[in-house]
C-alpha cells in the first residue's frame, strides 16, 4: 500500500480515533500521542492491511486497547487533566460562555463514568456506531452494550438534573 | 416533530432501545432555539454530543516511523566493548612487561652488588701479589 492510498484509508476515521483516545485519556496531549502511535502502528502494518475487512474497526479496537493499557501503566500517573479544549467560533460570545459552561459539565460528568460506559457512550452517542459494531469493537455482548449504554445515559441525565436544579435554586 | 413523539423517543433513549436515526432526531430537536421547558435540562447532553463530534485531530499524520535509536545504541556499545577489550589487553601486556623488566633489573642489581663485594675481597689478593713481587725484586 502506498502512502497516498494509506492516507485515503486513514483520513476519514483518524478524528474518531483521536476523540476516542481523548475520551479515555482526557488530556489532549496524551490523546494526540496515542493517535500518532496508533497511526504509526497501522502504517507499519500496511502490507497486511488488505486482509482486514474493516480497517476502521481494527484501528478503533487498537486505540481502545492502547488507551486502556496506558491507563493501567504507571505512566498514567503523569496524565494531566485538561478541560475545555473546545473553541466554537460560530456562536456569539455570551452563548459561547453558556455553552462552554454546560460543555464543561458534560465533560466532567463523562469523566466520572466507568471506562466501559465511557467508551459505549462515546461510540454510540458521539460517533453513532451501530450496536453490532460496538459489540465487535469492545468485544461485548449486545445485551451488555445496551445495559452499559442505558446506565451511562441515565447517570449523565441524573447528574445534569442535579446541576439543573442547583441553577434554579 | 411534535413534543409527544420526542418524549417517547427520549424515554426509549434512556433504556438504550433507540435506533441511530431516532437519536439523530433527538439531537436535531435539542439543537433548536426553543425547547420545551421541562426538556431543557437534557439540552446540554445532546448539544455536547454534537460538539464533541466536531473535535479534530490536527496533528500531521506521521508516516515516517521514528528511527529506532536502540538498535544503533547496541551497535555502538559493541564497538566500544571490542575496542575496550583490545586496548585493555594491550595495556595489560605492557604493564606485565614493565613489571618483568623491573624484576629482572632488581635481580641484576642484587647480582652486581654481590660481585662488587667479591672484588673488594679480591683486592687484598693484589696487595699480597705486590708484597711478593717486592720480595722477589729485592732478591
Amino acid at each position: 500500500m502506498k502512502q497516498t492510498e494509506f492516507l485515503n484509508v486513514v483520513m476519514p476515521f483518524k478524528d474518531k480515533l483521536y476523540r476516542m483516545a481523548k475520551r479515555l485519556l482526557v488530556s489532549r496531549e496524551e490523546a494526540e500521542d496515542a493517535t500518532q502511535e496508533i497511526l504509526l502502528k497501522l502504517w507499519s502494518k500496511n502490507e497486511s492491511m488488505g486482509e482486514y475487512k474493516n480497517v476502521e474497526a481494527f484501528a478503533m479496537t487498537m486505540t481502545k486497547n492502547f488507551c486502556l493499557d496506558r491507563l493501567k501503566s504507571k505512566q498514567a500517573g503523569n496524565l494531566k487533566l485538561v478541560h475545555s479544549n473546545y473553541t466554537d467560533e460560530t456562536v456569539s460570545l455570551q452563548k459561547q460562555l453558556e455553552a462552554e459552561d454546560s460543555i464543561g459539565w458534560m465533560e466532567r460528568i463523562m469523566e466520572e463514568l466507568p471506562e466501559q460506559q465511557k467508551m459505549v457512550l462515546q461510540l454510540r452517542d458521539v460517533e453513532q456506531y451501530e450496536f453490532e459494531e460496538i459489540c465487535d469493537l469492545l468485544d461485548m455482548k449486545p445485551t451488555a452494550v445496551r445495559v452499559a449504554l442505558s446506565r451511562a445515559r441515565k447517570t449523565v441525565r441524573d447528574e445534569l438534573t442535579k446541576k439543573h436544579s442547583y441553577g434554579i435554586g | 416533530m411534535e413534543l409527544g413523539n420526542i418524549e417517547k423517543i427520549l424515554e426509549k433513549y434512556f433504556e438504550a432501545t433507540t435506533t441511530v436515526a431516532e437519536e439523530k432526531k433527538l439531537r436535531e430537536y435539542f439543537a433548536q432555539e426553543s425547547v420545551a421547558s421541562h426538556l431543557e435540562q437534557y439540552r446540554p447532553m445532546f448539544n455536547y454530543f454534537s460538539i464533541a463530534k466536531e473535535e479534530r485531530y490536527t496533528k500531521q499524520v506521521p508516516l515516517k516511523p521514528r528511527v529506532n535509536y536502540y538498535k544503533w545504541l547496541s551497535v555502538a556499545a559493541a564497538v566500544v566493548l571490542t575496542f575496550g577489550i583490545y586496548f585493555g589487553k594491550q595495556y595489560q601486556e605492557r604493564k606485565e612487561a614493565e613489571y618483568a623488566y623491573q624484576e629482572t633489573k632488581k635481580a641484576f642489581e642484587l647480582l652486581a652488588e654481590n660481585f662488587g663485594r667479591g672484588t673488594e675481597k679480591v683486592a687484598y689478593l693484589k696487595e699480597f701479589q705486590e708484597a711478593k713481587e717486592k720480595i722477589y725484586n729485592n732478591n
